[in-house]
């Protein structure tokens, strides 16, 4: 299969310039800039791109919001937040390639003419940050950032900004509101960043792997990248895949590829004979299939028909012999935990969600606790500012839909049937 | 002129109106609470969910601005429920301590619950979060975290007001909270107004904090008479005490706002008050009569006036009358005394803060009212006392309790130069402590007329309760003392007084209570 990606990312030195333009680095970039900026952003058009930050948004429609009217100068910001449960792939690549990542990021700019970029990193990955920051000094040095960009009089300044540590943060409103040196919150939409974003400008904000596939789609095409995917999502994906496997890891897959040959043949199956009980296929977020629902391609749209969502594309395999109460519990501290608290019904949603399902396991669960939590569910989902009380609500659901009789026998029983061990 | 259907009600609305408002117009409540008029949009309390066709999630009202031809219900299952839900999860955490709590009766969770909740309980007691209580957070303010369902009112004022940035929120999720920044406590001059925005019982006043239970006030229209910009109040009283001051919306005033110092003005009519008339003879105060003293100040004036002339009488006009009585006091000097030692002053004791926003240097509610009303003030009145000092002055009617910034040792030097000095005040100070009779008059919540602002702005101010005591309505008893001089006045209330005033006075020419109506009128010139 070819890859767009991580064709190199075996390669320890490929995070170094030298060996990135030894394999043809930047030449993308050069490509571009003699090329007319339209041309730029239908070629990602043809691509089929979509954000891969996990909601999909076609990422040619989305540069295309920016406003006609120049007289404000525009922002890029990468959202290089990434703190998904289960979702590790913008880690990698930013690790391994991160040139990628620089150098798709300046296209994108020449594209649009954006001349100031910021890469909010997640404030846990030291190491990518330093990375990252000798990538960006090093293209600063070779003239791929910084002023004249290739003698073509563009210019762009590029600024590594680590984050604090909230999940929230990689929303991406709270995302330029951290940026700005605000609270982390999410804004009120309208207006979008397209038109008022980071300090008030017109912003785009992308995804590092979104951005990192750039290169490869002005080098090769539009429609090349296009016909790598399926129909509605061009390209390959990242997968990441977590869990008791035999080979968990980043994998560059198609777009459409199918979920059982990801966890089975890609992955290496289950390690120490273990049978598969449920896998969460996008990310911590996206509600969960039992294991005799994996036979289906990993696409957005085959995803959102079986009631879940391809995502972040974050594999997070669940072996027998896992309680789904407890599983469900650590994702429910986990919201609670991040829930930046600004709006009611996932401010105190989360927290109650986190005590019912908490007492569940406890063996402390009383008679009606199954309707309460279905029913905290529908008040929180499409009620809040940003999607943080729908990522909660979402596994609640999914995991008393589909593992019922779990929390009926913890309820009952007023014990784990699991025992202490997790 | 976008127009839209909300329940089915047909209504037009300026471009750019949100959904909130546009029901407003045709009387239809949506339920809200980080919403407020006068503040930015927020969008985070989530409690004015409504339906709007064509769009698959509900819409927070408070944000989204109309478009023509929008069709939007806030009365379906889907709203209540929503409504319901939020107000369900406002109230898990929420320490429900209404009987305890200054905010009850007035309160904006027992007011939705009561209209949208109803709900039993399914949130277990020991599951409650605790926050930390009565936090005297500086200021007017006391916090207390576990009743704030964070709204983030009280954050948007002090950024979009004051501008002051004192509380911020701390923590996440359901541990959130707002607070002070530690050692920098609220540090502005409006700290009240948080009380009056917090719709719970969060933020309450230090000032009224356990003093009553709101249902137990009553509350008349009124105006700050702590200074010329004359903030529009709602005063609150239970018998003849004032218990609190709140402001009413005036956008040409004071938008939603009022300061500190005015917030306290309401004290002045409750303590320290001149309740009794009586003389001061051979250093002893002697209570008298209303009809036992009126006519010896009459004589007194009278007396001065035929035995040396005109100029022997002087009187001294308060900036804190209104501009009814001041009418009458220039009437009397100039008319019936015809002395032309007439004269106020705007100064009062203290530093003459003024801060660009609500609060003036001058803190007076009407020295404009009294130049309006050709009252000589400025030099006028250091020339006048010039005079007094001089011992040129035999009789003298002082309105007010101060004069001007004089010291209490100065001004009791001073009076001691006229050998009869009648004050017209409502408390004790400076004045009352020297001078020779004491005439006790309504305080500005016991009697009404009108203030003209620094801005020329004529308002009115009400009669809440009768005056308490001895105390008599100024008007009453200027006509009466007029009348004792040979006027033949017949003036009934201060309404009566405002229409001859308006017949001869230019700058208020064609004004009328009617027209003033709530929220005033400008005077011209």
């Amino acid at each position: 299969m070819e890859t767009v990606l991580t064709t190199h990312f075996a390669d320890e030195r490929y995070r170094f310039i030298d060996t990135y333009r030894g394999f043809g680095g930047y030449e993308a970039l050069r490509k571009a800039i003699s090329m007319p900026r339209d041309a730029i952003v239908e070629e990602v058009r043809k691509a089929n791109l979509r954000g891969r930050g996990g909601a999909g948004f076609p990422a040619g429609v989305k540069w295309g919001f920016l406003p006609k009217d120049m007289s404000r100068p525009r922002v890029l910001v990468v959202n290089a937040d990434e703190g998904e449960p289960g979702t590790f792939k913008d880690r990698r690549i930013m690790s391994r390639a991160p040139h990628l990542l620089v150098e798709g990021l300046a296209i994108a700019c020449y594209a649009l003419t954006i001349h100031k970029a910021y890469i909010y990193i997640r404030g846990e990955f030291v190491r990518e940050a330093g990375i990252l920051d000798e990538a960006v000094s090093e293209a600063y040095a070779s003239g791929f950032l910084g002023k004249d960009i290739l003698g073509s009089g563009f210019d762009l300044d590029v600024t590594v900004h680590r984050g604090a540590g909230a999940y929230i943060c990689g929303e991406e409103t709270s995302t330029l509101n951290s940026l700005e040196g605000k609270r982390g919150w999410p804004r009120l939409k309208p207006p979008f960043p397209a038109t008022i974003g980071a300090f008030g400008l017109p912003t785009i904000v992308n995804n590092v792997e979104t951005l990192s596939d750039v290169p490869w789609i002005i080098t090769h095409g539009g429609e090349r990248f296009a016909a790598l995917g399926c129909e509605k999502n061009g390209g390959t994906r990242l997968v990441g895949v977590s869990g008791p496997v035999q080979r968990p890891g980043i994998y560059e897959l198609p777009a459409d590829v199918n979920l059982r040959h990801v966890i089975y043949d890609v992955a290496g199956g289950l390690r120490d004979g273990k049978k598969l009980k449920a896998v969460i296929p996008g990310g911590s977020s996206t509600p969960v299939l039992r294991a005799d629902e994996i036979d289906v391609n990993f696409d957005i749209e085959s995803m959102a028909k079986l009631g879940t969502m391809a995502g972040t594309s974050g594999v997070i395999v669940i072996p027998e012999g896992t309680c789904m109460v407890r599983a469900l519990r650590v994702l429910m501290n986990f919201y609670a935990h991040e829930s930046c608290g600004q709006c009611t019904p996932c401010r105190e949603g989360t927290g109650w969600l986190r005590k019912v399902v908490g007492r569940i396991e406890a063996g402390e669960g009383r008679p009606r606790d199954i309707e309460l939590i279905l029913d905290l569910c529908d008040n929180m989902m499409g009620r809040t500012i940003c999607a943080l009380a729908d990522a909660a609500a979402m596994p609640a659901q999914s995991f008393l839909w589909k593992f019922r009789e779990e929390f009926d026998r913890h309820i009952r029983d007023r014990k784990c049937p699991y025992g202490n061990r997790f | 002129m976008p127009s839209l259907t909300i329940d089915g009600k047909a209504v037009d609305v300026p471009v750019g109106t949100t959904i909130i408002n546009a029901a407003e117009k045709i009387g239809i409540e949506i339920p809200r609470y980080c919403y407020h008029k006068h503040l930015s949009v927020a969008g985070n309390c989530r409690m004015c969910l409504v339906e709007v066709e064509k769009f698959p999630k509900l819409q927070t009202a408070c944000s989204t601005v109309v478009t023509d031809g929008m069709v939007v219900r806030t009365d379906t299952e889907k709203v209540r429920k929503a409504v319901t839900g939020v107000l369900e999860f406002l109230l898990i955490n929420h320490p429900i301590d209404c009987p305890i709590c200054d905010q009850a009766g007035e309160c904006e969770l027992q007011n939705y619950y009561m209209k949208f909740g109803l709900h039993k309980s399914r949130f277990a007691l020991e599951d409650k979060v605790r926050k930390k209580k009565v936090q005297d957070i500086g200021g007017q303010i006391v916090l207390d975290a576990e009743r704030c369902i964070l709204c983030s009112r009280c954050v948007r004022f002090l950024e979009e007001v004051t501008g002051t940035r004192e509380l911020q929120f701390f923590r996440r999720g359901d541990h959130s909270e707002i607070s002070v920044f530690p050692g920098r406590p609220l540090n502005n001059n409006y700290t009240g107004n948080l009380a009056d925005i917090c719709p719970v019982g969060a933020l309450t006043s230090k000032d009224f904090r356990f003093k009553c239970r709101v249902w137990f006030l009553k509350a008349f229209p009124s105006v700050c008479t702590g200074c010329a910009r004359g903030c529009n109040v709602e005063a609150f009283f239970k018998g003849d005490i004032l218990y609190r001051y709140k402001p009413r919306v005036n956008e040409a005033v004071n938008r939603a706002w009022m300061c500190d110092f005015g917030r306290l003005e309401y004290k002045k009519a409750n303590n320290a008050r001149l309740l009794v008339p009586f003389v001061r003879e051979d250093g002893r105060e002697k209570m008298m009569s209303w009809g036992g003293l009126l006519p010896q100040v009459a004589y007194r004036l009278k007396d001065a006036v035929e035995r040396e002339g005109p100029d022997a009488a002087a009187v001294i006009a308060s900036p804190q009358s209104s501009n009814e009585e001041l009418y009458l006091v220039r009437r009397i000097a100039s008319d019936l005394l015809g002395t032309k030692n007439l004269a106020f002053t705007s100064r009062v004791p203290g530093d003459g803060f003024s801060d660009g926003f609500l609060i003036r240097g001058d803190k007076n509610p009407n020295s404009r009212g009294a130049q309006l009303l050709r009252i000589p003030g400025g030099p006028a009145f250091d020339e006048l006392v010039v005079k007094i000092a001089a011992g040129k002055v035999r009789a003298l009617l002082l309105f007010g309790d101060v004069l001007g910034d004089l010291t209490q040792e100065e001004t009791a030097g001073l009076l001691s130069m006229v050998p009869f000095v009648a004050q017209a005040g409502t408390n004790e100070g400076p004045v009352s402590a020297v001078a020779t009779a004491v005439l006790p008059i309504a305080s500005v919540a016991e009697r009404g007329g009108t203030f003209t602002n620094h801005a020329g702005r004529v308002q009115r101010f009400h009669a809440g309760f009768p005056p308490r005591g001895k105390a008599k309505d100024t008007i009453g008893f200027l006509t009466s003392l007029a009348n004792r001089l040979g006027a033949g006045w017949a003036f009934d209330g201060e309404a009566s007084v405002f229409r001859a005033l308006a017949a001869t006075e230019g700058p208020f020419a064609g004004m009328s209570y009617e027209s003033i109506g709530s929220l005033g009128q400008e005077a011209k010139g």
